[in-house]
């Protein structure tokens, strides 16, 4: 379980909060997807996950014990985290040698590491590149050998900053299955980020910053399609949640944010619709 | 004469198996606004480098066909030539801004093309003013917002008046309501000065209603050509792109058997569209 308990946080050079007065608890096992406007807070906040920042007030606790008591090399066995920008992570020669780094140094044996970097790989569809490296793949290619990087030493919690950034639709689509699977193992998952569309779809549980609070806190249907909310932290509405506010048909359930759900709505009343046409002909 | 017209345009990288481009042809019209889409690895990334010069002048491989930006034959062009016909805006605005303030960095393409002080100053101002990022003219780029470092990027290439300008996911770093902002900024400079527009985007939900015409790639070729409802009514060759969720609910329908007529672009449009079905 990860607790932020009333934290604040500040950088060094200013007195102005990034963060102020965050109560936050994550359960075992959830997926949770932060968002917000560009400079809310969200990248800060979980960087106090695993220790690479400590708050100016207040507390964080990953599973009962608190950051500051332990280095951030202990945390990171329990808490990966991926960076947005993938170049500041990556730095071996080929994509394997980028995956066995860091279980060497957790001292796995040699088949362990080997047969964990097949699995990953395959299952981010990185297979074909284990001998490249990285840095002449595509910037979504980097980003999901970051991922694989991280994966492969199994770690309890889980946070990705913007990770659909520069993925294709095929990809996010396996993104999101492999969200799945990860939650099904019982992992937690943290997403930053401002793709609407995506948590759409997923629906995870939504933390909405803005300015360094928390505004909001619920399922995705219940908080991206709120106007007022959404507006507040530079988000927009799902399309699909829009369509659904213009089309104003009566009973329209609030929670609407995919087509899936808008088409589950709709083909009843269309059938309807088209079986008075016929009658009345 | 077209903006960018392309012939048989093929490329291959050193080392790779086969080309990332194949045998392109596509003619893009002054003053069009297009979309150039497709999964990742389709070849959209080395077509734009051959429309700046990154490739054959950085990157080595084997070129073929020919290319014509703007009346002038491409073949032979360093960077810096073609810079002054087509501008790139690249997907992280911090990659392309570093001066100490958002003026000297719109100025500084300027300073490279030795373009006299007077005509660079006036040509700063109205590029900023484009933009609407006068105020902010003394601020650090470190200072911006997302969305104000990218107006600031697209500032810097427009202060070169090019007549294209190709736009490589310029609003992926952004929140949605900065990325709504920054399209509208560019259709904007393609309605009022109709600058030519390229624009390599995944997120067609917020570009497709200022598009009157988007290009699928795939395994380096073109394979879907036409205006956005076109394009998007051909689902079987869709798979893998990352359609406007307006357009997914209505091929669902279509499948369903309902009678479904337009293929809408906006929510307006697909309002209209299911006001009318529902009509008893």
């Amino acid at each position: 379980m990860i607790s932020i308990e009333d934290v604040s946080f500040h950088y060094p050079s200013t007195t102005q909060d990034v963060l102020s007065n965050v109560t936050l608890s994550i359960d075992d096992g959830e997926f949770v997807a932060i968002m917000g406007e560009n400079g809310a807070g969200k990248t800060t906040l979980v960087k106090m996950f695993n220790g690479l920042l400590m708050p100016t007030k207040g507390r964080v606790l990953i599973d009962s014990s608190e950051t500051g008591k332990k280095s951030v090399a202990q945390l990171s066995r329990d808490v990966g985290l991926i960076f947005q920008n993938p170049d500041h992570q990556l730095f071996a020669e080929t994509v394997s040698e980028e995956l066995s780094f860091s279980l060497r140094n957790f001292g796995f044996p040699e088949d362990v590491i080997q047969r964990r970097i097949t699995n990953i790989l395959e299952s981010l569809d990185l297979q074909k590149y284990s001998n490249t490296s990285p840095f002449i793949l595509s910037g979504g290619e980097r980003k999901r050998v970051a991922l694989a990087a991280t994966l492969v030493w199994n770690p309890k919690h889980i946070i990705m900053d913007e990770p659909t950034i520069g993925q294709d639709h095929l990809q996010k689509d396996r993104l999101r299955n492999f969200i799945v699977q990860l939650i099904s193992q019982g992992k937690t998952i943290i997403i930053v980020t401002h793709d609407v569309e995506f948590v759409a779809e997923c629906n995870p549980r939504v933390v909405l910053l803005s300015k360094g609070k928390v505004l909001a806190d619920g399922p995705a249907t219940r908080i991206l399609t709120r106007s007022d909310l959404v507006t507040k932290a530079s988000l927009v509405r799902p399309q699909i949640t829009e369509l659904m506010q213009q089309l104003n048909e009566k009973d329209t359930p609030p929670d609407i944010v995919e087509p899936y759900a808008a088409r589950d709505f709709l083909t009843p009343k269309l059938h309807a619709a088209a079986d008075t046409r016929t009658s009345t002909r | 004469m077209p903006a960018i017209l392309a012939h048989n345009l093929t490329f291959s990288y050193v080392g790779a198996e086969k080309p990332s481009i194949q045998n392109v042809n596509l003619s893009i019209e002054q003053g069009a606004f297009v979309i150039l889409t497709g999964p990742s690895g389709c070849g959209k990334t080395t077509f734009c480098r051959c429309l700046n010069g990154l490739i054959p002048n950085f990157y080595s491989g084997n070129l073929e066909g020919e290319l014509t930006i703007d009346d002038v034959n491409a073949s032979g062009k360093s960077t810096a030539e073609l810079a002054s016909h087509l501008g790139f805006v690249f997907q992280n605005p911090e990659n392309q801004l570093f001066s100490l303030s958002v003026e000297r960095d719109v100025a500084f393409g300027l300073e490279n093309l030795g373009i006299q002080r007077e005509e660079a100053i006036d040509r700063v101002r109205w590029a900023m003013d484009a933009t609407g990022i006068t105020d902010l003219r003394e601020k650090a780029p470190y200072e911006l917002s997302g969305g104000q470092q990218q107006r600031a990027a697209i500032a810097g290439v427009l202060a070169m008046k090019p007549r294209i300008m190709v736009l490589d996911e310029p609003t992926s770093f952004l929140d949605p309501r900065s990325a709504e902002e920054i399209v509208g900024v560019i259709a904007k400079l393609n309605h009022e000065m109709q600058l030519t527009i390229l624009l390599v985007e995944h997120r067609l939900d917020i570009v497709s209603r200022y598009a009157n015409r988007v290009i699928v790639m795939d395994k380096g070729r073109v394979i879907l050509d036409g205006t956005p409802a076109q394009v998007y009514d051909d689902e079987a060759r869709l798979i893998g792109i990352g359609l406007p969720k307006i357009t997914t609910l209505f091929h669902l329908l279509r499948s369903d058997g309902f009678p479904v007529k337009t293929n809408p672009i906006t929510v307006e449009q697909a309002s209209n569209e299911l006001r009318r079905m529902l009509k008893r």
